[in-house]
């Protein structure tokens, strides 16, 4: 090692030049990287809520949508000129790329008798010279009209939507995502300046997927920056050193395109959790760079010069260093065990990063330092007596210390299971974001973004003919609506009932369903053969017409109450429609089970990470009790860390579930250089337990509060992002590790020194020359 | 800021196809001389019925079956009138449709409900949806009429082993679901070969392949396999004749409101 490292500093021009001739062969991959930024990215191909959808959607048509709404000012009615902008965009939106079926209130196909005739039209025919008659008109029909209440227009008639069904090819999703969000955008601008008090909302799957790639865009272009920026006044203030800072900078900069690079070439992709890698990577690499930095400085204001204090610097962090990146990538190599395929990808890209930034931390750094300029720096500051007076305080209360910690610990544990699992989609965007403000407002004034699509099938061809079937259906789609969650339900059922008083004379007696299934066959038959193109039963009746499709749209739920729903739903079809062969599936039910199935999933995870670390610290400690003893200090910080989310948030989802495992590899760290020191004066030193920890405090104390100092913001500010997986994950990161600094200054030597306290030292029992 | 800008494009966007297409060079009506002698050849056919089957699948595979007979009567100087009887599925036997259509106002058309005893005129502007939950639209299976469109020549190309005409059509109706058609006609026989259809947006919807053509009296030509291939769903419906007869005897007593309930 010691014949590399001055090998590495006699060539250190050919050492730069080779490295970073490396990291572009490795950087150059990053041309393979794609964007994904749709839903389903988050679920593995044999997700079974996936493939169920999947499945039910190939049966009847896609569901991605795009909801377009118009809101009045508040208090404001449905004008006439509000509904003749409603006609007008309800024309243009087929216009919108790739849309398959254009739905609103004024294209409605309503049916009505006229003597013997049945007549099928638009609700709205002519949107020319609307009086307050026709607009009343058209509202009374359209608010009587279940399939139009709550879903296209609001209880008090106020506010109407638009909402477009898309069938995107998915041969390039980004720039078919991009021309229908622009499309759309420019149909709501065209609103705005036709009648500038409306206010145009757009929401939907479309502009969910929308939000995503584009949170993630904000991000990169804004989080990434600031953290460069803070990395370098924080690294320049603590160093005071501009070659340290530029060398630090250079090898952040370059572990950042190598992993990214590397996932590139390894055919990753990056999603909105997996783009939060660079922010992480930036944050971890730094740590490597700050202790080797802080040795060097620390040699060269003893006296030593330049290149021998580099080289000593090296041998003294090599071994942390490596330790600590095997730790941190450990856990992150934990997000391996995530349902959710982004989360893999991030801890993967992030391992890769940490493994880079060590080795260019070892080698790249040093030799770049030994190319700089670099003048002796001032004398140490007032860090060390702080640490000093610190560990005197320690060892003085160490009882009380520990006592302390560990009810703190307890404390939290029974702190826990107030968090409560929550992935609402909705809510994984902050009020920030469009899509968000939109669909708040759409699950305040006109229909839920909650939804489940529910495929009914009566097992035979021709069966939902069957009056038995449909009559089951009918009690269903009641029982839904009966369910205080439920906002609208869009049933078959309502549109038979409908043509069978239509085709008898528009008897209100008649509005139920027919008595026979020739009379179902036929009215749909009929009722079929009348619809214009695009608004067909396709995607409420399969093919050979033996299932049906019922959405059901809910108010906000949680992850667990959709759950629960889903229960209640599977419970009530198996008692009241046994011969039912029902499927329940869509995205919010999706995004319920992959937070619940992540969190477990995850647990296991953690628990190996952990065995995996400590096994790892037991060894390169060469101890098996201080491996052992290192679990306590290494998992309080993340018991506490959730302990107060419970208090504080209370509501867990899939970027939290990740949290665990990945802090782990990050706190640990703290722990090796704490324990390594604290061992290497027992053992090489002679010293006692409390000297050793004095000489713990002294030598490591300052580099640790600076590395957590570091973490803690850059994760903060990873804290900052608009996307809500990533800024929870963020903060609870950033607390976890802030916590996990103050456990090994105040729990790690309480510890210590209680499990230490009968035990002489080893140069004691067999003393050693000094 | 950059607001007109969005507004401009939102108008190039919006811009319908057709717009487009009339600022392309004339094509001396080439197009419409191509759709008369195709109409032309096929005069004077008299009346003919037919059996068919009609198979859906979907983007899964599953498929299911429809069994349809129709009565046709050609008649001069206006759209012809036409007799669908529906077999299959059980539940819809015997249910029948009776059209009368017409080049450029809305078909005229009656069904007979068998569960309900009666005859319902429907009235409805626009029948673009789907027939019978196919891939067919009603205006796809609906009698030829030249007034129907307009037409562009574009070039020929070969087809199979035939050289084609490709012509552009552009509905006149404005409920059509479509913005225009791509048609290959072949010169020997002015038969139809395929038909690509465009939405109401200009993007491919559909691909009609005519095959299988057997010529009746010495001079129609008719197909009997036609796939109707939806490119946006994924969906398919293959229709196909298993017979076709000309000269049958029917005349226009067989055509209205009272035969409809007698139809068998």
């Amino acid at each position: 090692m010691q014949r590399l490292f001055s090998a590495l500093l006699r060539w250190r021009f050919t050492t730069v030049i080779l490295l970073l001739v490396l990291v572009a062969i490795a950087s150059s991959g990053a041309r393979h990287l794609n964007f994904k930024n749709n839903y389903e990215i988050f679920f593995d191909d044999d997700n079974p809520q996936l493939q169920a959808l999947e499945r039910m959607q190939q049966s009847f048509s896609k569901s991605d949508n795009l909801l377009i709404i118009l809101a009045p000012p508040a208090d404001r009615t449905l004008t006439p000129e509000t509904l003749s902008n409603l006609h007008w965009l309800t024309e243009q939106a087929w216009q919108i790329p790739y849309s398959t079926r254009v739905d609103s209130i004024t294209n409605f196909q309503h049916t009505f008798a006229e003597e013997d005739d049945l007549v099928v039209e638009d609700l709205l025919l002519d949107p020319e010279g609307l009086s307050a008659d026709d607009v009343k008109r058209v509202t009374a029909i359209a608010l009587d009209e279940p399939q139009l209440k709550h879903r296209l227009i609001s209880e008090d008639g106020a506010v109407v939507a638009v909402n477009v069904t898309l069938q995107l090819p998915e041969e390039d999703p980004n720039a078919e995502l991009q021309q229908v969000v622009s499309a759309a955008r420019a149909l709501s601008e065209e609103i705005t300046s036709r009648q500038p008090e409306l206010t145009v909302y757009l929401t939907g799957i479309v502009m969910m997927n929308n939000a995503f790639s584009e949170s993630s865009i904000d991000d990169a272009s804004t989080l990434i920056p600031i953290m460069l920026a803070t990395i370098i006044v924080l690294v320049g203030l603590l160093n005071r050193s501009i070659s340290g800072t530029f060398a630090t900078l250079v090898v952040i900069i370059t572990s950042i395109t190598a992993a990214l690079g590397l996932a590139g070439w390894l055919g990753i992709y990056l999603s909105g959790p997996s783009a939060s890698a660079p922010t992480v990577i930036l944050t971890l690499a730094v740590a490597d760079c700050v202790h080797i930095l802080a040795t060097f400085n620390q040699k060269l204001r003893q006296g030593e010069a330049r290149d021998a204090a580099m080289q000593h610097s090296l041998q003294i962090n090599l071994r942390p260093v490596l330790l600590t990146s095997a730790t941190t990538a450990i856990g992150f190599l934990s997000m391996n065990f995530s349902d959710s395929p982004p989360f893999r990808d991030l801890g993967n890209i992030v391992a890769m990063g940490v493994g880079v930034a060590c080795l260019l931390s070892l080698t790249l750094f040093p030799a770049l330092l030994a190319l700089l300029p670099v003048r002796s720096p001032g004398p140490g500051s007032r860090g060390s007596s702080l640490m000093q007076q610190l560990a005197d305080w320690v060892i003085r209360r160490q009882r009380r210390i520990l006592a302390t910690t560990l009810l703190l610990v307890a404390g939290a544990l029974a702190l826990l299971p107030l968090n409560e699992l929550n992935d609402n989609f909705v809510e994984y965007f902050d009020r920030s974001v469009p899509f968000r403000v939109a669909s708040d407002y759409s699950n305040d004034h006109l229909t839920g973004l909650a939804y489940m699509e529910i495929e009914l099938d009566s097992g035979s061809a021709q069966g939902i003919s069957d009056p038995a079937f449909m009559g089951q259906v009918e009690q269903f789609a009641r029982w839904l609506r009966q369910q205080p969650e439920t906002v609208h339900v869009q049933t078959l059922t309502d549109t038979l009932s409908r043509l069978n008083m239509n085709l008898h004379g528009d008897n209100r007696d008649y509005y139920r369903l027919p008595d026979d299934r020739e009379e179902s066959a036929q009215y749909l038959l009929l009722y079929e053969m009348s619809l214009p193109y695009g608004l067909d039963l396709n995607n409420q009746i399969n093919v050979d017409k033996s299932a049906l499709r019922l959405i059901v749209n809910f108010e906000t739920l949680t992850s667990l109450q959709l759950i629960e729903m889903e229960q209640r739903i599977g419970s009530w079809l198996a008692t009241n429609a046994p011969a039912i062969n029902a499927a329940v599936s869509g995205p919010p039910l999706m995004f319920a089970h992959i937070g619940q199935r992540n969190i477990i999933s995850m647990l296991t995870g953690t628990l190996l990470a952990l065995l995996l670390i400590s096994a790892t610290l037991a060894l390169a400690l060469r101890s098996v009790r201080y491996g052992l003893l290192s679990l306590l200090p290494n998992m309080a910080p993340m018991v506490i860390g959730f302990g107060l989310w419970g208090l504080l948030v209370g509501e867990v989802g899939l970027g939290l579930s990740v949290v665990s495992g990945m802090t782990l590899g990050i706190v640990v760290d703290d722990t090796v250089h704490f324990l390594s020191k604290y061992l290497d004066a027992r053992r090489q030193q002679g010293l006692n337990a409390e000297d050793a920890i004095r000489y713990a405090f002294n030598t490591v104390g300052r580099a640790l509060w600076i590395t957590t100092l570091v973490l803690g913001i850059g994760f903060m500010v990873l804290a900052q992002s608009s996307f809500r997986i990533n800024s929870d994950m963020g903060l609870l990161t950033a607390a976890t590790i802030v916590i996990a600094l103050v456990m090994d200054f105040l729990m790690l030597p309480a510890l210590l020194l209680f499990m230490d306290r009968h035990r002489t030292t080893a140069a004691a029992r067999n003393p050693q020359p000094l | 800021m950059n607001r007109p800008l969005l507004s401009l494009a939102a108008i190039l966007l919006l811009l319908p196809l057709p717009a487009a297409a009339a600022t392309l060079p004339d094509d001396g009506g080439r197009g419409l001389e191509i759709a008369r002698e195709a109409d032309r050849r096929d005069q004077g056919w008299g009346d003919s019925e037919s059996v068919m089957r009609m198979i859906l699948r979907n983007a899964h595979g599953d498929s299911s079956e429809r069994k349809i007979r129709t009565r046709a009567l050609e008649v001069q100087g206006d759209g012809d009138k036409s007799l669908t009887i529906f077999d299959e599925p059980r539940d819809v036997q015997g249910t029948a449709f009776l059209t009368f259509s017409h080049a450029l106002e809305p078909d005229d058309q009656w069904i007979f409900l068998p569960a309900l005893k009666r005859v319902k005129r429907i009235s409805s502007r626009n029948k673009s949806g789907p027939f019978m939950g196919s891939e067919f639209a009603y205006e796809d299976m609906a009698s030829f009429e030249v007034e129907k469109y307009s037409y562009r020549y574009l070039r020929d190309e070969p087809c199979g082993e035939l050289t084609c005409f490709v012509v552009e059509s552009y509905p006149q109706d404005k409920n059509s679901g479509y913005t225009r058609l791509l048609t290959w006609i072949d010169q020997a026989e002015y038969r139809t070969q395929r038909i690509d259809y465009f939405d109401r947006k200009g993007a491919p919807l559909k691909t009609l392949t005519l095959a299988d053509y057997q010529q009746y009296l010495d001079r129609y030509w008719r197909p009997h396999r036609l796939e109707m291939v939806n490119h946006q769903s994924g969906k398919s419906t293959s229709l196909l004749f298993d017979q076709i007869r000309f000269n049958t005897g029917l005349s226009d007593d067989d055509f209205n409101k009272n035969s409809l309930k007698r139809v068998k």
